[in-house]
């Protein structure tokens, strides 16, 4: 039903159901927000965006308040404007102040509102909450004395990741985020994707920085520092950088980490062939001889700890084989470096990628051989840039420099890993040919491309046809799995990844991420499908040559002992 | 492992105590949470996953619930669980020297149990009997209009009784 109201003495439209800040958005008047998320449940919790309301006492919050019939709403009067900053200046009364040494000074809601209200003075000073930080987790670290209690953070933990590893703890003055028996987050079913950090408007949540140890590493003349990059890296660096896409992004990475001192540098596209070959080879197997079907994919480590800790029951769905980076790490150890004349102890590995899991990944116990582990620091998109600029590069004076080593051919389809359904897509090909002996007439499938959450496709391989679905987001992974186990739904293939839309929109990207920038992220590696003259994992010419020198052939005796988990974590608290 | 351990004493006891209540029905959370308060003497960590997997809610939100009542405690209670009215008439009478008294002679803090789980201290918010302020309770005693002599007289004789 259309009806009109007024705002600021102007008449406009609006529909019943909808929020006054829907209205707001639409005829562009900007209210500022802090609790509020775009597709998520509002709880008017921080009154930001209070309006006022002609005939109702108070002002209300235009998140969540519905719109009546000739309702007046006032968004900008003097008295709004006063709430709104005396609203700021009490969040800023126990708040540490120390922006200077914060990891999000810059990048700080708080900041930005204290500015956009023109507070330059402390106008009350409350009591400071002493809180442990909690950083015992590989991969997130918690600052409860700089968080203003917006909730967004258990709002996505809740809704998007459906694991809820973190509420509000007690009432009041004492209200504060925390965890169950106040332990830390590594205790919990916190499965690190770091969409909280995405979302958490002030220094309260962060990543654990592991730039530090990439520095000494570097400058360690004992050690060979190489370096491995996701597929989602180098767009995400250019985007950090602003470089046209149109430039040689890939190439110019290299040039980049070659200059920071990185003596090797590997794409992990490499790995996630490797890995394409191996879940190809699994589920044929499983498929022939009745083995357990759905098969989940196992590349994203935060839907491998989610099926630990939550689901265990769904431990042998599934795929038993390492994550790119973790396979990355074996060869470069185990292969690679020995034929450059370096012995496996001295190698330091360093994997960039758009991941806050990985970190956990890489420091996990089934991770390592005796005391080295597969890959010895993981850093996130974030921190690698944060490494260029504290190393003064510059991406204007450099030239793309092409690999130097012979380790870093790679398909198309282990470039689409980073994008839901892309690894999908490109297991798809494998399979295809591995069942058949032909290639796919079309290799693109359409149907698992877009910005869907949940994308079903079905595919025929010679006489069968394959049911399978790509979800991202771990809540609708769990309503898929449920709806499974129901007996609703059926699938042979199931990929699952954390984070909405994939890795491209992973925890460790740059914050702040828009609709336009996963556009420009997703584009750029689409655009790799279709400019690569290698599109399938089985025609890369590395991955053979590893097959024929070391690991006999896919899903061999070689294979299993060196790039599959032998058993997941075996017993649950 | 410690945790295996008590889970397996408790878990038949914790089982009966669930089989109350239907499953996956959350309005049954706090009255369940009541009965294991009044069955243990606070809420265990290790037994709120089974009622996680009863109601099938996370663990951390059923903390989250239990954690705004003051009325649930997370560590056991001591051998005597002494509560004490902060109230405002005992707060007048003078309970807050008192509870530094208990504080500093039975070497516990304020809402929390001593390291030998003799004492506990819990605050009261209000008793409702503040004709007779100050007021204190130790296990199942009352004790009424206490004077420093009677305090101190108190202190003796529960630290005498576990010695």
């Amino acid at each position: 039903m259309q009806f009109n109201i007024e705002v600021n003495n102007q008449q406009v439209s609006a529909k019943r159901g909808e929020t006054i800040k829907n209205v707001l958005d639409r005829i562009g008047i900007h209210v500022p927000t802090l609790c509020y998320m775009n597709g998520f449940s509002p709880t008017g919790g921080c009154r930001m965006c209070v309006v006022e309301v002609d005939g109702v006492g108070g002002l209300v919050p235009s998140c969540s308040h519905p719109v009546t019939e000739w309702m007046k709403i006032k968004t900008h009067s003097p008295r709004v404007l006063n709430a709104r900053k005396v609203l700021v200046e009490l969040l800023l009364a126990g708040h540490p102040d120390d922006c200077l040494y914060c990891e999000r000074s810059g990048s700080c809601r708080l900041q930005d509102l204290a500015a956009e209200m023109n507070i330059r003075e402390r106008k009350y000073i409350g009591k400071r909450r002493k809180i442990q930080i909690d950083n015992l987790c590989s991969s997130i670290v918690r600052d409860p004395a700089k968080c203003v209690l917006c909730g967004r953070c258990i709002r996505i933990c809740d809704e998007l990741i459906g694991v809820s590893a973190i509420d509000v703890i007690g009432r009041g003055t004492e209200s504060r985020i925390g965890t169950a028996y106040n332990k830390g987050l590594n205790t919990q079913t916190c499965v690190k994707c770091g969409q909280c950090i995405m979302v958490c408007p002030t220094g309260a949540i962060t990543e654990k920085s592991n730039i530090h140890a990439v520095i000494e590493a570097l400058n360690n003349p004992d050690l060979f520092p190489v370096i491995q990059f996701s597929p989602a890296v180098p767009a995400s660096i250019a985007e950090e950088f602003n470089i046209k896409a149109s430039k040689d992004i890939l190439n110019l990475l290299r040039a980049v980490l070659k200059r920071a001192g990185f003596r090797q540098v590997f794409d992990t596209s490499m790995a996630a062939d490797l890995n394409i070959m191996e879940e190809a080879t699994e589920f044929i197997e499983r498929f022939k001889n009745g083995g357990k079907l759905p098969m989940f994919t196992s590349c994203c480590p935060s839907w491998v700890r989610f099926i630990e800790e939550l689901k265990p029951q769904l431990k042998p769905g599934l795929s038993t084989s390492f994550s790119p980076q973790q396979i990355m790490g074996r060869l470069i150890k185990n292969y690679i470096t020995s034929s450059a004349g370096q012995k496996s102890e001295n190698v330091f590995v360093v994997s960039v990628t758009p991941c806050t899991a990985r970190k956990h990944e890489a420091d996990h116990d089934r991770m390592k051989s005796g005391n080295s582990p597969y890959v010895d620091i993981a850093i996130t998109t974030r921190e690698l840039s944060k490494i260029i600029r504290l190393l003064g590069i510059d991406f204007n004076s450099l030239e793309p420099e092409p690999s130097d080593t012979a380790f870093s051919m790679r398909s198309s389809s282990g470039n689409l890993f980073d994008i839901s359904g892309g690894h999908l897509e490109g297991l798809l090909r494998t399979i295809h040919f591995m069942m058949t002996g032909q290639e796919m007439s079309t290799l693109k499938i359409n149907e698992l491309r877009g910005l869907k959450q949940k994308k079903e496709a079905r595919v025929k391989i010679g006489k069968v046809v394959l049911n399978v679905v790509a979800v991202s987001g771990l809540a609708n992974a769990k309503m898929l799995v449920d709806e499974i186990e129901a007996g609703r739904e059926s699938f042979q293939i199931i990929e699952v990844m954390a984070c909405p839309h994939g890795c491209i929109n992973g925890g460790g990207q740059k914050l702040d991420t828009d609709e336009k920038g996963l556009k420009f992220r997703m584009k750029a590696l689409y655009d790799v499908d279709e400019e690569e003259i290698i599109k399938v994992a089985h025609k890369n010419p590395i991955i053979s040559d590893l097959y024929e020198k070391y690991l006999a052939k896919p899903g061999s005796e070689q294979c299993r002992e060196l790039l599959h988990v032998s058993q997941f974590k075996a017993e649950l608290t | 492992m410690r945790i295996s351990i008590f889970v397996f004493i408790m878990k038949e006891p914790i089982a009966e105590l669930l089989s109350k209540y239907p499953v996956n029905r959350k309005e049954g959370l706090l009255p369940i949470l009541q009965e294991m308060q009044r069955e243990y003497g606070f809420l265990p960590e290790e037994l709120l996953g089974e009622v996680g997997r009863h109601l099938n809610l996370p663990v951390n939100k059923i903390f989250a619930v239990a954690a705004f009542y003051d009325y649930f405690r997370f560590k056991p209670q001591g051998h005597h669980h002494i509560q004490i009215c902060r109230g405002t008439a005992c707060h007048l009478a003078g309970s807050s020297t008192y509870l530094n008294e208990l504080e500093k002679h039975l070497k516990v803090k304020a809402g929390s149990t001593s390291r030998d789980r003799k004492f506990s201290l819990e605050l009261m918010n209000c008793m409702g009997a503040c004709e007779s302020a100050p007021v204190l309770r130790i296990n199942e005693t009352f004790y009424h209009h206490v004077t420093p002599e009677d305090l101190t007289r108190i202190i003796r004789s529960i630290k005498d009784k576990t010695d």
